[in-house]
């Protein structure tokens, strides 16, 4: 009972808060109601019993990104979004066509919560039995990530290396200090 | 922002703190939430608390940028050279029962060495990232 | 029709959150707000993979004792990872904007495409 009311409070002010990010027109506000939509959803995967998720969403939502965010708005001196120029009708229409649709498809989704569904069958069982006589890690999240499914998490650590390297070469040090020595000669 | 006095004291007894519940929650992804990523932000956070408030020169000095490409690129090696080492012990790549006599230690070592690879990475990358954003050349 | 709003209804806010964020994405012109939008649509996509994977009387998939039920742990392995991936787009996407911006003058995308049709 008090989950289902922490729930749906926190539904309710991620609600507000997607809402808020679509009128307001200070990009300041923007970045922080941003910041504030994480750290709620990092507290609904709590109440969904996600704790390794939510640690990460806190960590890089609510943290990295609206430090990037900040800093970018800082290089960019933008702090006001321009009144748009064109009406909304189309673009609203094509978002009301495709909730619809998804809206539709979650008819035959099984009921939230359901021990029953197919998606709890399957798979799962195999790795909350045999996960510690496997690895000998109580931590069935670590046990798929690091072990069973180490493959993945190698090309996850190349992802992000390749993201690094990638805004080294677009905004980096060096690079831009040549372009500007040779600009002033 | 170094004259405020609260943010100085304030920032300078966090940040042993926030080190240490890095390493806490790196070496302790085996029995609780935690692992590699979590710890590689959490204490990438640290360094840019540091920075925010007592400037960008005072961790320069400490994490030049070459030694963090350095790092950065160490994680990955780390990682992927567990699976090598294990093709080379006989097993498949990254199969780590090969690592020791009892399959079950073997597991114990592999997953501890690949999450430091991966919290390596990750702290190190993020304060790249976050070097370039605040170059100081490209404020002008 | 009770039980299928009960049942349902935390697919359908999810559903509501990822079409503000898409909605952001296509209709407001600047920069900054569409990689915020953008933002909001991933972390509402992961909300709705998360709520698959919950089990009522469940517990995080932590084995220890005294306890049978356990949330799914495989869409929390995907949703880690997509996380990850995530924050690596973002921080790509800010430094592209970063040096639009140093080529343009602005961020505000009709007067990029102005721009680029006057030259």
């Amino acid at each position: 009972m008090l989950d289902t009311f922490i729930d749906i409070t926190l539904l309710a002010f991620l609600t507000t808060t997607a809402i808020a990010i679509i009128k307001v027109r200070n990009l300041f506000v923007v970045i922080m109601l941003f910041s504030i939509f994480s750290l709620h959803s990092a507290g609904l995967f709590v109440v969904m019993d996600a704790a390794d998720v939510a640690f990460t969403e806190a960590a890089v939502g609510a943290g990295i990104s609206t430090v990037l965010m900040l800093a970018t708005l800082a290089l960019t001196k933008d702090h006001d979004e321009k009144r748009p120029a064109h009406h909304a009708r189309l673009p609203l229409l094509v978002v009301l066509i495709t909730g619809a649709a998804l809206v539709y498809g979650t008819y035959d989704i099984p009921s939230f919560g359901d021990p029953h569904s197919p998606a709890q069958e399957h798979v799962k069982p195999y790795y909350i039995e045999h996960s510690i006589e496997d690895t000998g890690v109580a931590n069935t999240v670590t046990a798929v990530l690091a072990s069973y499914r180490g493959y993945d998490t190698l090309g996850e650590v190349t992802v992000i290396f390749t993201a690094g390297i990638g805004v080294m070469l677009l905004i980096g040090g060096r690079l831009t200090r040549k372009r500007n020595k040779e600009d002033d000669r | 922002m170094k004259h405020n006095l609260v943010l100085r004291f304030i920032t300078k007894y966090l940040f042993p703190v926030i080190a240490l519940f890095a390493l806490y929650v790196q070496f302790h992804g085996d029995y609780g939430p935690g692992g590699g990523f979590q710890a590689g932000v959490i204490l990438s956070v640290a360094f840019i608390l540091y920075a925010m408030v007592f400037g960008m020169e005072t961790i320069e000095q400490v994490l030049p940028l070459g030694l963090l490409r350095i790092l950065a690129s160490a994680g990955v090696l780390i990682y992927s050279g567990t699976g090598v080492i294990t093709l080379l012990m006989g097993g498949n790549f990254l199969d780590y029962d090969i690592l020791s006599l009892r399959p079950i230690q073997g597991q114990h070592i592999g997953i501890m060495v690949i999450e430091l690879g991966v919290g390596i990475t990750v702290s190190a990358v993020m304060l790249i990232i976050f070097y370039a954003f605040s170059d100081r050349r490209n404020h002008d | 029709m009770i039980d299928i709003i009960i049942g349902h209804y935390n697919y359908w806010i999810v559903i509501l959150l990822m079409m503000a964020g898409f909605y952001t994405v296509i209709n407001r012109g600047n920069l900054i707000k569409k990689i915020a939008g953008l933002n909001i649509f991933q972390t509402s996509v992961f909300l709705l993979y998360i709520s698959i994977g919950y089990v009522n009387e469940g517990t995080t998939p932590i084995i220890a004792e005294g306890f049978t039920r356990y949330a799914n742990p495989l869409p929390h392995v995907l949703i880690l990872t997509a996380i990850v991936v995530g924050v690596s787009t973002t921080a790509l996407g800010l430094a592209l904007v970063v040096r639009i911006k140093r080529a343009y003058g602005t961020i505000e995308e009709d007067e990029i495409h102005d721009k680029d049709m006057s030259l």
